[in-house]
């Protein structure tokens, strides 16, 4: 079957659940982020075929929508893996190509090399639940790759590992990404995911696209406080714009403090955490802001929750961009 | 008993429920004391005894494997797919289950006996009537067994995570395919466990065997026909028989707690958590 390589195309709804445009082009890495119920599994599983969804998805030129599931060139790495717990890891990988009417022999034959290129050669014939979590992962992710697919959609592949675990598939992922010229949709909910594996970045907020554009630019001029809150900003919207600064450039003080009234807000600390050299405090003023002190003045100020501060920023400290220029 | 730190158990709950251990046990205790073990050894060496005990086995396993193959993708239906009547399906389904074994004797004489719906054309096309043939003890026992099977399968599927078979569409799979590789081995313990009940039921099977079958020694005579029309004469040998089939039930019992409803049942679903 020849066919163009035109890479994504999709303007779909889940009806009550999601609505949203994405492109991408073959080799590129999309990153899906949003708090939880914005609709990103909702997306990856209307473009795996799990779920109805209404529009249009193109997938380098074949509309993906009136097929179902099996019938999609689509790789699915589910939140939970999903491995079958009653098969070996080649067994596992092997399924999608046997599924597709390779032979047996041929098919396992194939899944040994997806294990040898995950570094997990020698764990070919241990089950599910003999492989640790970032193992499994690595399986999971080989069973995708092993159907070939021209989308391949990982739901949160970081998720549940601990983080020396997730650093190292990080880096592995990166590169197996980097080989792979289909499209990929990663779903995540952690920055540090986006910023190192994605082209692009797509922001959903309640079932909507709130923001698209290069990692970059999505983490420097965040539009939803969630973003702003995973690459530790602050982010206020009004009707001329967004306005963002770093915790780092608040000055948190007990009495309200002189200068810019627009730039100063009051509430209690919510909480208060160390972070690197810093106690990083969220407090809840309206919106919720993040402010970065020292230990010292944590002390001295007597920071704990519920404590009644005031925030302010100068105005050279922050950043402002508008509603209409679109990022990337 | 060891300390719980909730508190004694109340006296109004232990008291029927030690209750309840007795009356499942007593009689059991008291068949095995009753028994004269002296007549076992010549009861057991009896033509009629072995001849029942054949005719049981093997009417129970034909039984339990015709229960398993209409069973099964029945199970699977009322499982996994969403259509429309499912409700009323389950519902007919189980109305067997609750059904008086005599009336289900009536009921399979007006559908399959000589003058039935289906039997008199059958009997037509082909010469062969299911009454008073062991086919019909067969038909009999699957009658009766079917809803137990069906409904330890359709839970043994619905327990097991749908989204094994997502993952198996996902991956090229057809339908056919994730029931045979991925949906059935995953749910083997419950399907199995459905399979013994069935066949304990069918073993059981008296009421209908014997109101749709009579009672022809070799072709429809089983071990519950055996022990009622022995009773009427010999109360020994009805004791010696019954022994044998309690023997039977126990032994099934022990098979299905260690080989399924032990380690392996727990083990899979620790599988798919971890």
């Amino acid at each position: 079957m020849s066919r163009d390589r035109t890479g994504l195309d999709v303007d779909l709804e889940v009806p009550g659940r999601v609505r949203a445009a994405l492109v991408g082009h073959p080799g590129q890495v999309i990153a899906l982020i949003g708090p939880n119920g914005a609709g990103k599994s909702s997306l990856v599983h209307a473009l795996a075929g799990l779920v109805v969804a209404e529009g249009r998805a193109h997938l380098d030129g074949v509309d993906l929508l009136p097929r179902s599931a099996r019938e999609r060139e689509v790789g699915l790495v589910f939140q939970d893996r999903a491995l079958f717990p009653h098969l070996s890891a080649r067994d596992n990988v092997a399924f999608g190509p046997r599924s597709r009417g390779v032979a047996r022999r041929e098919a396992r034959h194939r899944a040994d090399g997806w294990l040898e290129r995950m570094g997990l050669g020698d764990l070919a014939d241990r089950r599910p639940g003999q492989l640790s979590g970032g193992q499994a992962q690595r399986v999971a992710i080989a069973r995708a790759l092993a159907t070939e697919p021209r989308l391949l959609l990982l739901d949160e592949p970081m998720a549940g590992l601990d983080v020396t675990v997730a650093m190292a598939l990080r880096i592995e992922l990166a590169r197996h990404l980097r080989d792979y010229d289909g499209v990929t949709v990663l779903v995540t909910h952690d920055a540090l995911d986006a910023l190192a594996l994605a082209d692009r970045v797509v922001v959903l907020d309640e079932g909507r696209v709130a923001q698209q554009g290069t990692p970059e630019d999505v983490a420097a001029h965040p539009r939803t406080p969630h973003v702003a809150r995973l690459v530790g900003l602050n982010v206020l919207r009004d009707a001329d714009g967004f306005t963002s600064f770093r915790p780092r450039d608040v000055t948190v003080s007990l009495r309200r403090p002189e200068g810019s009234a627009r730039l100063t807000w009051s509430g209690p600390v919510s909480s208060a955490q160390q972070h690197g050299d810093a106690v990083r405090l969220l407090v809840g003023t309206e919106p919720a802001l993040l402010a970065d002190v020292t230990p010292q003045a944590a002390n001295e100020l007597g920071l704990a929750p519920g404590r009644e501060v005031w925030l302010s920023v100068k105005a050279t400290a922050v950043s402002r961009y508008g509603h209409d220029e679109e990022g990337g | 008993m060891t300390h719980d730190p909730l508190g004694r158990p109340p006296a109004v709950l232990m008291v029927p429920a030690v209750l309840a251990v007795l009356v499942l046990v007593v009689p059991l205790v008291a068949l095995v004391a009753a028994t004269d073990w002296s007549q076992m050894p010549a009861q057991l060496a009896s033509e009629p005894l072995r001849e029942a005990l054949r005719l049981s086995v093997v009417t129970s396993t034909v039984a339990m494997l015709v229960c398993l193959v209409l069973g099964l993708p029945l199970a699977w239906l009322l499982a996994r797919v969403d259509f429309r009547g499912r409700g009323l399906v389950r519902a007919l389904v189980t109305v067997p289950l609750v059904l008086p074994p005599v009336v289900a004797g009536i009921a399979l004489r007006d559908a399959f006996g000589r003058t039935g719906v289906i039997g008199e054309p059958l009997l037509e096309l082909t010469g062969f009537a299911f009454p008073f043939t062991t086919w019909g003890v067969v038909l009999a026992h699957v009658f009766v067994s079917l809803p137990f099977v069906v409904i330890a399968i359709e839970g043994a599927l619905r327990s097991a995570d749908p989204v094994y078979d997502a993952a198996a569409a996902t991956l090229g799979a057809t339908r056919w395919t994730t029931f045979r590789r991925v949906t059935v081995p995953l749910a083997v313990p419950g399907i199995l466990a459905g399979m013994v009940l069935g066949w304990a039921r069918s073993l059981g099977e008296f009421g209908a065997t014997i109101t749709f079958n009579g009672n022809y020694p070799g072709t429809t005579q089983t071990m519950p026909t055996l022990i009622y029309v022995t009773r009427q004469a010999d109360q020994g040998a009805a004791q010696a028989l019954s022994l044998v089939m309690l023997a039977l039930s126990l032994a099934v019992l022990l098979l299905l707690r260690d080989r399924w409803l032990g380690d392996r049942g727990l083990g899979g679903r620790g599988l798919a958590a971890a």
